[in-house]
Parts: structure tokens; C-alpha cells; sequence
């Protein structure tokens, strides 16, 4: 991180499922890495020790006491969200030859 | 009777009950100004009138059986469109989203309907939220009511805006790193943060979850802690929430919490990038403070400037994750060139997502990836603990804490749209309070000399929403700036 931090877009844009074309690849390649380099504050900081903080409060893992069904969706409600639906189904193009 | 549109809660609660209006007349009255006005302004994605006076009808029969709900019935509030409101659409201003209308209300809006208010419209934002200028949606750009030619700030700029321009009694945003004060704080109405966890986010689409909280704009502090009361509580359908803690009862503890109180002011926002207008206006106010009796201490945070790159590391991390539900497989846009899974993937997201979000999943993809981890996400949660640290250690010494709650006023639209860093930097003041977890609001502290507004941030301890109300209000009541409405 010492030298000038720069994103393969090509390679993050695969993990991150999503197309981009060559000249948002252009735009975004600059910015990030001026955004990068505005992060590199954060190496001056002693961090030794500090534990780190995914939350604003302390969260313990909650068990429920029952599971109870409730009140839910029939499936027309749902798969009527979907762009191709069929026979209460989501419909996607062939995904196994 | 004239101007139903631009009175507060407060007031159309006691005209109510009085008789000397309806709610029918109140959401009549909204409509009419909204039908106005929004060509201007651009608030609003949508409206659904006949929707809203139905709303309104029930409400005035309820009144008339005798069973009024409370100060909130038959209010018409704004929702921003990232709140999921039954047969609505749900779009977050994206066309991720554009043909989607949400099954369910949100937990917040089931509160508010047993509350009686009358949900009103979806309120333009950033798309996603991820924005400061709400000129990130994907359908339209809305104008700040004060100066057309201005941004209303964002993500909840629509929101911000249509409280300004009269287009609503109340409305909800949502705020992940200063997204409703900031926007408050520009368009010259209340906006408030809730401590993380009060108010349930089920229904509210995620943007990064442990920074997301929904807040009320009003055009008084009275108003949002009436909104507040009806809205928090442990939720079962949100893990995160939390049973309150404290005074909650904060409309009454505006009339019993009238101060002196310790005010800390914390001297590395008042540096670098501020503007001499906001500076000199928050020094004035907090000059009043001084005046009234108010002990004002010198404090600091030294992890302040810190907060920016922490941010957008822990929140473009969550937003990428959060994100990858929008696959063009079960609700959202789907590429008509998906020819196989990865392109359905690929191209639906390529299409579907603008400019920022993209930005925002690169870089949170990046920063959570192999190699990278460490560096900067690990190190940004190390941080992201110091700076709870120095609120904490601040929380020592005083009450409240008073801030801008923006460096800048409004500017003008397209000066920052390709200047993401610049965009980035206008949440230097809010951003620390999400990360920390706690509560803070914007009340309107005067004008520039061309006319736009300024706000001032009171931030309080978790779950101090209390003290934080009755400290904004104190100010609020010895100015007449929240009277003060834009020519439209």
C-alpha cells in the first residue's frame, strides 16, 4: 500500500459480477485510484491492539425461541416480482449444457 | 386557513382536535401545493393522491367516532423510495428497480399507519442512497426549493426538498453517513439521525447495514421527536434493532430539559475546507449557547479527519455485499442479452446500476478482496473503534456535542458530479456520528448572504435522543429560522 495503489478493474469487476464498458473501465480506473491514495491515511495509525468494530453496539448471535410459522407470501405474490415466471417458477436462461 | 402546507405537526394536531380543520383539507391542501411547486422542484418520483385521501378520509372518521390515534393522524408525511410501502413502488431511484412494487410496508411505516398519518408519495434520493446531491437518481434531478439552480443535498434530497417547499407536513429518510442532515442542513428544515438500532430497518432496502438508520424530517425539533416516539422500538424482524433505553417520551422532555448543559465543540471541524459563511455562522450559534448559560468546552477528536476514508471503506464493503441480491434473477432489471448465468449476472447489473453505485461495488469489492483485506477493510474497522473512542471519551466531559452539520452550503448542480472525492468530502461532519452509532440532528442556524440555508449538528450520547432534542430545540425556539420559507 506504500506505493501508489491502483485496481485491476478488470479482475474486481468479474468478482463484482458486472459488465462495464471500456470507457467507464477509463473513468473509474482514475478515480478509485484517487480515492485510493486518499485512503492511505489510515496506514499512519497505530492500530496495534485495537479491536475491530463491525457494529455500533456489542451484537450476540440470538437464538430464536421457537420458530413459529407466521403470516408469509403465497408464491404468485413473489415470483410475479421476477422478469420470467412461469407456473409459480422463476424462469433463467439455460444453466447447465 | 390558508397555508395548511407549510404548518407543523404540532400545530394542524391541536386544529384537529379543535375541529378547525380535516385532514382531508390538510392532504388536499398538500396535493394542491404539490401540483404547484413540483415541476420546479422535483421532489417526488410519484403520487398517488386518490391513494392519500382515502388515507385522509378514514383518519377525519376515525376523529369523528370519537377515536383519534394521536398527534400523527391524518398528517400526510413523504416516504423516501428506499422504504418499502405496501403496492408501492420500490425503486431506490434506480433502474435496478424500475418495475418493482414492494409486497409489504416497512416496520416504520406500519408504525406510522397505526399512528394515523397518511403515507404520501415516494421522495427522489441518490441512487441507493449512495450519494450527497440527489443527482445520482436515475429518473430526475431535484432543485433546491431555496435556489433552483442548487443541489438539495442527498441521498434523501427529495425528501429534504419537498419539506422546504411545502410539499409535505413531515417525511422519512434514511441516513447511512449523513444523508438526511446533510440535506436538512441545506434545505433549511429539521433532520434527525436516530441512535443505531432504535428505529427497525425492515423494509428499508440496505445500503450498508451497520451504518443504516431511518429519521424524520420536520420543520421543528417538536416534530421529529413526535415522528421518533411513534417509530422506534425492538423489532423481531430486525435483529439489529434495539429496545430503547432512557427518556422516550421526548415531545414532554422538550418542556422539562431547558439546560444549562456542557457543550463540547470539537476543534478539528471548524479547519481545513470549511466555509467562512457556515464557520461564522455555527461560532455564532454557539455564542448564543455561551449566552444562555451553557458551559461550552473545548474538545477533540482527534480521529475526526480519519472518518471519511473509514467510511467509504466500511460502507462500499457492505454495499457490495448487500448489492449482489440485485442479479436479474428474482426482482430486478434483467438484461436482455443474458444469454447464459454469468451474463444474466454480468449484463443485468452492468445495465441496471449508474455510475456511483458501480463505483461504490468496485470499490467495496476491492477492498474486501484477497490481499486487500487487511489493508484496508480490517484496518478501517481498527479505526472505526478509535473513533467511538473519542466520542466516548468526549461524552465524558459534556452533554452534547455541536457541529455544521455541512462544510459548505448548497452548491451548484454538476460542480462535484465528476469529482467523486469532493462529493465524498461534503459528509465530513455527519459521517463519524454513523460510524459511531449515534444520534445527531441538523437545525436551521441562519442563511449565507445570497440565501441559503445553514444548519447546525447537535449530536448526542446513544440513546440521549432526549437531551439531544431539548439542546436543538432551545436553539430553534430563540430564532425564527424554521419559520422562514423559500419564494417558489
Amino acid at each position: 500500500m506504500s506505493e501508489t495503489p491502483h485496481i485491476d478493474i478488470d479482475y474486481v469487476g468479474n468478482l463484482a459480477r458486472l459488465d462495464l464498458s471500456d470507457d467507464e473501465k477509463a473513468k473509474l480506473g482514475s478515480q478509485l485510484d484517487d480515492i485510493l491514495g486518499h485512503f492511505d491515511k489510515l496506514n499512519a495509525v497505530d492500530v496495534e491492539g485495537v479491536e475491530p468494530m463491525a457494529h455500533a453496539h456489542r451484537v450476540f448471535n440470538v437464538w430464536r425461541e421457537g420458530d413459529d410459522p407466521g403470516e408469509t407470501y403465497t408464491p404468485d405474490v413473489l415470483t410475479k416480482m421476477a422478469p420470467e415466471h412461469r407456473d409459480n417458477q422463476v424462469v433463467v436462461p439455460k444453466v447447465v449444457e | 386557513m390558508s397555508d395548511l402546507h407549510f404548518k407543523t405537526i404540532s400545530e394542524l394536531s391541536v386544529m384537529l382536535a379543535a375541529g378547525e380543520t380535516t385532514s382531508v383539507a390538510i392532504t388536499q391542501a398538500v396535493i394542491d401545493r404539490t401540483t404547484a411547486v413540483d415541476g420546479k422542484v422535483k421532489a417526488f418520483l410519484s403520487t398517488d393522491a386518490d391513494d392519500a385521501l382515502a388515507q385522509a378520509k378514514a383518519s377525519d372518521e376515525r376523529r369523528a367516532a370519537g377515536a383519534p390515534l394521536g398527534p400523527l393522524d391524518g398528517i400526510p408525511i413523504g416516504i423516501k423510495d428506499t422504504l418499502a410501502v405496501k403496492d408501492q413502488p420500490l425503486r431506490c431511484a434506480s433502474k435496478m428497480l424500475e418495475h418493482y412494487v414492494s409486497p409489504y410496508d416497512a416496520t416504520c411505516i406500519v408504525k406510522l399507519r397505526e399512528a394515523g398519518a397518511v403515507i404520501w408519495g415516494r421522495l427522489n434520493m441518490d441512487e441507493f442512497a449512495m450519494g450527497s446531491s440527489t443527482e445520482n437518481s436515475a429518473y430526475q434531478t431535484t432543485s433546491n426549493p431555496w435556489d433552483l439552480e442548487t443541489i438539495p443535498g442527498g441521498s434523501s434530497g427529495g425528501s429534504a426538498a419537498a419539506m422546504a417547499a411545502g410539499e409535505a407536513i413531515a417525511t422519512l429518510g434514511t441516513d447511512t453517513g449523513g444523508s438526511i442532515r446533510q440535506p436538512a442542513a441545506l434545505c433549511g428544515v429539521v433532520g434527525m439521525k436516530p441512535t443505531y438500532g432504535l428505529i427497525s430497518r425492515y423494509g428499508l432496502v440496505a445500503f450498508a447495514s451497520s451504518l443504516d438508520q431511518v429519521g424524520p424530517f420536520a420543520r421543528t425539533v417538536e416534530d421529529a421527536a413526535i415522528l421518533m416516539e411513534a417509530m422506534l422500538g425492538k423489532d423481531d424482524l430486525d435483529s439489529t434493532s434495539i429496545a430503547p433505553q432512557g427518556e422516550t417520551n421526548y415531545a414532554e422532555a422538550l418542556k422539562t430539559k431547558k439546560g444549562p448543559w456542557r457543550l463540547g465543540v470539537p476543534r478539528e471541524f471548524f479547519g481545513e475546507g470549511i466555509d467562512p459563511e457556515v464557520k461564522a455562522n455555527i461560532e455564532k450559534a454557539i455564542d448564543w449557547y455561551k449566552s444562555q448559560g451553557c458551559e461550552i468546552v473545548d474538545i477533540s477528536l482527534p480521529h475526526s479527519e480519519l472518518a471519511v476514508p473509514v467510511y467509504y471503506i466500511v460502507a462500499t464493503a457492505e454495499a457490495s455485499s448487500n448489492l449482489a441480491r440485485f442479479d436479474g434473477v428474482r426482482y430486478s432489471h434483467r438484461s436482455e442479452e443474458a444469454k447464459d448465468a454469468l451474463t444474466l449476472f454480468t449484463k443485468s447489473r452492468g445495465e441496471g446500476f449508474g455510475d456511483e453505485v458501480k463505483r461504490r461495488i468496485i470499490l467495496g469489492t476491492y477492498v474486501l478482496s484477497s490481499g486487500y483485506y487487511d489493508a484496508y477493510y480490517l484496518r478501517a474497522q481498527k479505526v472505526r473503534r478509535l473513533i467511538l473512542g473519542d466520542f466516548e471519551a468526549a461524552f465524558e466531559q459534556v452533554d452534547a456535542i455541536l457541529t455544521p452539520t455541512s462544510p459548505t452550503p448548497a452548491f451548484k448542480r454538476g460542480e462535484r458530479s465528476d469529482d467523486p472525492l469532493a462529493m465524498y468530502l461534503s459528509d465530513v461532519y455527519t459521517i463519524s456520528v454513523n460510524l459511531a452509532g449515534l444520534p445527531a440532528i441538523s437545525v436551521p442556524s441562519g442563511f449565507t448572504e445570497s440565501g441559503l440555508p445553514i444548519g447546525l449538528q447537535v449530536i448526542g450520547k446513544a440513546f440521549g435522543e432526549a437531551d439531544m432534542f431539548a439542546v436543538a430545540n432551545a436553539f430553534e425556539k430563540a430564532h425564527d429560522y424554521a419559520q422562514q420559507t423559500p419564494k417558489l
